[in-house]
C-alpha cells in the first residue's frame, strides 16, 4: 500500500505537501521485503508526533454525589431509554412482579428465583443456539450507572454470553447501593477485574433507522425491567 | 466520475426530500445539544478526549505493540493489513480455511472503506449486513449515506418496497414497527445459521488487549456470540491507552451521535468463548501516512459519531452519497484526500467553512481548518477545478485594482438591471435554487461621493 500511495503522490509538484517529506517516502520504498506488521509499525513510528502525555483524569473520578439523587437519576434515565425500574425490598419480592405466560421459557442466574425459572448455568456448556427460544432472562447485574442507566454484567453473570441479547424480554436485578454516578466511577469500580466478555446494557434493544422512528426490539430484548433491591 | 456538486444536483431534484433530510438531521443535532448540556463539564470532557487521542497518536507504535501482546495473551489472533486489499484477503483467507461461504456482519465503516462486501461476493461468499439501516442499503444495492444513520436518505415507503421485494413484507407496508419486526425475524434466522461474524471496533484498549463494540440493536453481539469465528476489523487509530479512558469516550460518543446517554450495548470483547476463534485485523490503509501529515493528523482522532455531518449545512442539503466516499460529510472530506488526492479533490470544497463541525466534534478535531488547508494543498498539486481557479485569479486581479473593481461593479449592476436573463439563466450556477438580487442604483462609493463627498 505504501508503494501505491507513493506512486499516486509522485505526480504532485510539492515535495513536502501535507508534511510527508521526500526522504520519508524514499524510506518507504526500501522496505518491500518487510512484513506488513513491521512496515506499519515502522511507518507509524516515523510519522508519529513527539510524545505528549495523556491527561490526568482522576479529577473526573473523584466527584461527590448523594445516593438518593443517584437512584432517582438512574430511574428517570432508564425510563427515557425505554426501560422500567421497579423498586423491591428483597429478591424474593421480584416474583410478585413477574408475569410469565404459560409454557414460557425463563432462565435466571439468581439462586433465589430457581422456583420460578430454570438455572441458566445448566446451559452454559451447550451451543448458544439452544437459547434462541428463551422468553425471559432474569440476571443479576454487578452495578448500575446513574447518568445513563447502563448495567455492568461480566459473562459470569450472564450464564451464557448470548443470553442477555437473544432473549425476548430481559430483567436485571441490582442493589440500590450498587448504583454509581457516572462512567468514570464505573471504570474505577471495574479496575483490576478480569473477564472474557462483559457489557454495559442500557434499555431494550432498539433502532431508529427507518425515518428516525424509534422501535424497541430490534434484534435483542423487546423490553427491559430493572429490579432495584433497596436496603 | 461525477463530483460533489454534480452528485448534489441529483439529490436536490426532490426539494421536499431535501427539506426532510435537512430538518431530520438538524433534529438529531438538537438532541445532541440537549444531551451535551446535561453534562456540566462537557467542554472539559471534549478537551480531555482530544488530549487522550493526542497521546495515542504520539505513542501509537508502542500502543499497537502493547495491544497486540495483550490480545495474544487473551487468546485472540492478531493480523496486520497494510491496505484494503490485504485486509480483504485476510478475512477471505480465514473464511476459506474454515470452509465458510456465508458471513453475518455488523456495522463497520472500515469494511465499507475497504469494499469488503464486494470483494467477498466476487470470491463466492455471501455477506449479510445485520444493522437495520445497513441491511436496507445493502438490499437497495447502495452504500450507506451516513456513518451512524446509514439509510437516512430513504423514506419509509421506499424501505417498504425493498422489504416487500426481498423479505416478503406486505405490499405497501410502510409502518416502521412492522418493517423492523420483518427484519428482526429475517435476521434472527441469519444469526442462528452463520458460523462466521464480522464486527467493527469502536475502541481497543492497549492496556488490556480488549476491544469495545457499541450498538443499539444488539446485532454485533447476536452475530459474535453465535459464531464459531468472530473477526473484528479495526483501523490502527482506534486504540486508547487504558481501560479507564473508555469512560471519557463512552460518555461522549452517543451523546454526540444521537443524543442518547449511551448506546444500548457497549460490549467488551476480551477473550474468545471456549471453542470459538477470535481474530482482530489491524488496518493501516493510509492512516500512517495521514499521521505524518502534520496539518491533517488530528483527523485520526475521529471516533465516528457523525455529529459533524448532522450539523453541516452542506451535508444536510446534499446527502451522503454526494461525497462518493465511505465516510461522508466534513470528516470524510478531510480523510478521503489522504487516500487519493485527485479522486477526492472536490470534497474539501464542499463546505462553507462555517466551523460548525469543529464546534460539535467530541474530540475537538479542527475540521474546518483542515478543509481550508486541504484546499491549498489541492490547488498547489494542480487538482482543483480549473474554471474555479481561473475565476479566483480574475477576482483577485479585480479586487487588487480600484479602477477594475469600480468598473466591474458598474457593469454588474447594469447587467442585472437591463439584461437580467444574462445572469438569471441555468448556465449561471449561482442562479440554481436562488433568486438573483435586485441591483442597487449605485454603489456605496458613488452614494458617498454624491452625498458626503
Amino acid at each position: 500500500m505504501q508503494l501505491t500511495l507513493f506512486a499516486k503522490q509522485r505526480g504532485s509538484p510539492s515535495d513536502s505537501e501535507g508534511g510527508v517529506s521526500k526522504i520519508a517516502r524514499r524510506q518507504v520504498i526500501n522496505k518491500t521485503n518487510m512484513t506488513s506488521r513491521d512496515r506499519i509499525l515502522a511507518d507509524v513510528r516515523r510519522n508519529q508526533p513527539p510524545l505528549v502525555a495523556a491527561p490526568d483524569i482522576t479529577a473526573w473520578e473523584n466527584k461527590a454525589h448523594s445516593a438518593e439523587v443517584l437512584l432517582q437519576t438512574f430511574a428517570t434515565v432508564a425510563g427515557n431509554v425505554g426501560g422500567k425500574v421497579v423498586l423491591v425490598d428483597n429478591v424474593d419480592d421480584i416474583k410478585s412482579h413477574l408475569n410469565i405466560p404459560e409454557g414460557g421459557r425463563v432462565l435466571t442466574t439468581l439462586p433465589e428465583l430457581l422456583d420460578v425459572a430454570d438455572d441458566a448455568a445448566l446451559f452454559a456448556g451447550n451451543a448458544p443456539h439452544d437459547l434462541a427460544n428463551v422468553d425471559l432472562a432474569i440476571l443479576r447485574a454487578e452495578f448500575g450507572v446513574a447518568e445513563n442507566s447502563a448495567l455492568w454484567l461480566t459473562e459470569k453473570l450472564m450464564g451464557t454470553r448470548v443470553l442477555p441479547f437473544i432473549c425476548q424480554h430481559l430483567a436485571f436485578v441490582v442493589n440500590a447501593k450498587d448504583i454509581v454516578p457516572d462512567m468514570h466511577a464505573a471504570y474505577v469500580r471495574t479496575a483490576g477485574t478480569d473477564h472474557g466478555f462483559a457489557a454495559f446494557i442500557a434499555g431494550p434493544s432498539k433502532t431508529a433507522d427507518i425515518e428516525q422512528s424509534l422501535v424497541l426490539g430490534a434484534h435483542g430484548p423487546r423490553s427491559l425491567v430493572i429490579f432495584v433491591v433497596l436496603g | 466520475m461525477k463530483n460533489h456538486a454534480e452528485l448534489s444536483e441529483t439529490f436536490n431534484k426532490d426539494e421536499q426530500r431535501v427539506n426532510w433530510h435537512d430538518e431530520t438531521l438538524w433534529w438529531v443535532r438538537q438532541k445532541r445539544d440537549k444531551a451535551s448540556h446535561l453534562i456540566p463539564d462537557w467542554e472539559l470532557l471534549r478537551e480531555t478526549a482530544s488530549q487522550i487521542k493526542h497521546n495515542v497518536l504520539s505513542n501509537l507504535g508502542n500502543y499497537l505493540e502493547q495491544f497486540e501482546q495483550n490480545a495474544i495473551k487473551n487468546g485472540i489472533t492478531v493480523h496486520w493489513a497494510a491496505d484494503a486489499k490485504e485486509h480483504n484477503e485476510i478475512v477471505h483467507g480465514l473464511l476459506k480455511k474454515h470452509g465458510i461461504t456465508q458471513m453475518v456482519k455488523s456495522k463497520s465503516m472500515l469494511t465499507e472503506e475497504c469494499h469488503l462486501n464486494h470483494y467477498l461476493e466476487e470470491q463466492g461468499i455471501n455477506v449479510v449486513d445485520s444493522d437495520l439501516g445497513e441491511l436496507i442499503v445493502q438490499l437497495a444495492k447502495e452504500p450507506p449515506s451516513h456513518i451512524v444513520l446509514p439509510c437516512i436518505h430513504k423514506k419509509k415507503e421506499e424501505i417498504g418496497d425493498i422489504f416487500h421485494e426481498h423479505l416478503g413484507s406486505a405490499k405497501g407496508e410502510a409502518n416502521p414497527q412492522i418493517l423492523t419486526e420483518t427484519a428482526r425475524i429475517h435476521l434472527r434466522n441469519t444469526f442462528l445459521s452463520r458460523r462466521a461474524a464480522l464486527t467493527g471496533v469502536n475502541f481497543a484498549v492497549a492496556e488490556t488487549g480488549e476491544f469495545v463494540v457499541c450498538t443499539n440493536e444488539g446485532n454485533a453481539d447476536m452475530g459474535a456470540h453465535l459464531s464459531d469465528i468472530h473477526i473484528a476489523s479495526m483501523g490502527i487509530e482506534k486504540l486508547i491507552p487504558q481501560r479507564k479512558h473508555l469512560s471519557v469516550f463512552l460518555r461522549l460518543l452517543t451523546r454526540s451521535a444521537t443524543g442518547q446517554p449511551i448506546t444500548t450495548y457497549s460490549s467488551h470483547f476480551k477473550k474468545p468463548r471456549p471453542g470459538q476463534e477470535m481474530h482482530i485485523v489491524l488496518v493501516d490503509n493510509g492512516r500512517s501516512v495521514q499521521l505524518g501529515r502534520e496539518d491533517f493528523r488530528n483527523s485520526l482522532k475521529c471516533i465516528r459519531c457523525g455529529a459533524c455531518m448532522n450539523t453541516c449545512p452542506v451535508y444536510r442539503r446534499s446527502g451522503g452519497h454526494s461525497y462518493h466516499t465511505a465516510v461522508a460529510g466534513p470528516i470524510g472530506s478531510i480523510l478521503a484526500p489522504n487516500l487519493d488526492m485527485k479522486q477526492y479533490s472536490d470534497l474539501p470544497f464542499a463546505s462553507t467553512l462555517c466551523g460548525s463541525c469543529s464546534n460539535v466534534c467530541p474530540v475537538k478535531i479542527d475540521i474546518h481548518t483542515q478543509l481550508y488547508k486541504w484546499r491549498q494543498v489541492i490547488v498547489k498539486a494542480g487538482y482543483s477545478d480549473k474554471k474555479k481557479t481561473l475565476a479566483m485569479h480574475g477576482m483577485a486581479k479585480t479586487l487588487a485594482s480600484p479602477t477594475a473593481y469600480r468598473l466591474a461593479g458598474k457593469a454588474g449592476r447594469w447587467v442585472i438591471k437591463h439584461t437580467p436573463f444574462a445572469v438569471s439563466n441555468p448556465l449561471n450556477p449561482w442562479y440554481k435554487q436562488r433568486e438573483m438580487p435586485e441591483a442597487p442604483k449605485e454603489s456605496f462609493g458613488e452614494w458617498y461621493k454624491k452625498n458626503r463627498g
